[in-house]
């Protein structure tokens, strides 16, 4: 979906070839998501199917496309439509968690641990890339990478603090006389 | 690359029997020249224990400070106090500038008190305010300025003379996501440019413009990221 909107969003800006909108698409997102030249023609084959796209001509066997009315429509009402976020993506690492406390002899502290080092590293990466200039569009991209990588970091720190939690009412649960026994020596 | 400071073994108990807490046990740290290193962790984890060591306003139970090589144990109060307005460079959330000051007055401030003339201790002051970039509000008072712009002042005063430490205790904690990370980049830079950095915060986010982040749990070192590049890590998981 984002490919195909990708393109017909840079098509209304005015006619490309082929190989130019995989430079602007690449461009515009940092190379974050690389598209093969094959992928580029396909979904242009399919928005000329969906009259979204026309042939203007061609140039030495190469072929400018131009958006239609319709797909000038397409690409008003994408802008406008929010992205939907209620059908979440399969989540390894919220999966790995959930079997990590349930699945007995789990270190859950380690694994916790170990994820937040290697996403602080992912940090580390993007805000490295950050500290050098780019065009407004990639630094937008950076900054959503930015953000949901931070996100992660914040809910790691989050189960850690849960779990710390459970653990202490667990022990306090299983050990009623001794504590009770603790308070009295301390008077 | 040239060790600034180092924490060895480094024990920090407050109270004792019963009530005693352990808020740093045996930790070993070191930042050196040209690095910026973040410390991360929950309230009570021991970070900004950790960082008033470095800085002299505390002594550690057991352990060594050295900052530049020398112990902050043996040099004495007056030893300690010199080496603070000297050498080491403290930023705080609140800024904590002299609100009778203005932005020049607050950044000379250290220099006068270690004895600089006061013309040339103006003259240090706004070379640090330039490098900050506010060379024009030298004469406003803090009172005059944004938040931003006091926390720059701060960092001014905290880079000012020949200082090669700076301690950043969640120095953005007050200011909003740009700003901050301007704030951020000015840390950056002057480590860039050769001073040791620690910076102390819990946002992710911040603690990604280091090039390590610690992490400490109850005292303790647990993890450090930065040391191992993100790929290491992908693959050491998949082993």
């Amino acid at each position: 979906m984002s490919v195909k909107m990708g393109l017909l969003a840079l098509l209304a800006d005015g006619p490309q070839y082929g190989y130019q909108l995989r430079a602007e698409f690449e461009g515009r997102t940092g190379s974050t998501w690389p598209l093969n030249v094959g992928q580029v023609y396909t979904t242009l084959a399919r928005l000329e199917r969906d009259h979204l796209v026309e042939p203007a001509g061609s140039e030495e066997g190469r072929v400018l496309y131009r958006i239609t009315d319709a797909g000038q429509d397409e690409v008003a009402a994408w802008f406008l439509t929010p992205v939907i976020r209620t059908q979440p993506a399969r989540d390894e690492l919220a999966i790995k968690l959930a079997f990590a406390v349930t699945v007995s002899g789990v270190d859950v502290g380690a694994v916790i641990q170990r994820q937040r080092t290697a996403t602080m590293a992912a940090l580390q990466d993007y805000t490295r890339l950050k500290r050098q200039d780019h065009d407004l569009a990639w630094t937008l991209v950076l900054d959503a990478m930015v953000f949901q990588t931070e996100a992660e970091i914040r809910w790691l720190d989050h189960c850690e603090a849960r779990l710390r939690r459970a653990a202490t009412e667990r022990r306090v649960v299983a050990t009623p006389a001794e504590d009770t026994a603790d308070k009295e020596t301390s008077r | 690359m040239t060790t600034i400071l180092k924490l060895d073994a480094v024990s920090r108990v407050h109270g004792e029997g019963a009530t005693e807490v352990t808020a740093l046990n045996a930790v070993t740290f070191t930042a050196s020249a040209g690095e910026l290193v973040a410390v991360m962790g929950p309230s009570g984890s021991g970070k900004s224990t950790l960082l008033t060591l470095a800085g002299g306003l505390d002594s550690p139970s057991s352990g060594t400070v050295l900052v530049e090589g020398a112990d902050l144990a043996t040099l004495g109060n007056q030893g300690r106090a010199r080496l603070r307005r000297t050498a080491i460079g403290y930023v705080f959330q609140d800024f904590n500038l002299i609100p009778a000051l203005t932005a020049a007055e607050n950044v000379s401030l250290p220099l006068e008190l270690d004895g600089v003339g006061v013309a040339k201790a103006r003259a240090a002051a706004l070379v640090a305010l330039g490098q900050v970039g506010i060379p024009d509000l030298a004469d406003r008072f803090p009172d005059e300025m944004s938040g931003g712009q006091q926390q720059r002042v701060a960092i001014a005063r905290a880079v000012v003379g020949d200082r090669r430490l700076i301690l950043a205790d969640e120095p953005t904690g007050a200011l909003d996501t740009e700003t901050g990370e301007d704030i951020l980049r000015l840390l950056r830079l002057r480590c860039d440019e050769g001073a040791a950095g620690v910076l102390v915060t819990h946002e992710p986010r911040h603690a990604a413009w280091a090039d390590r982040v610690v992490f400490l749990r109850d005292g303790v070192v647990v993890d450090e990221s930065g040391g191992t590049s993100v790929d290491a890590l992908l693959d050491a998981d998949r082993v």
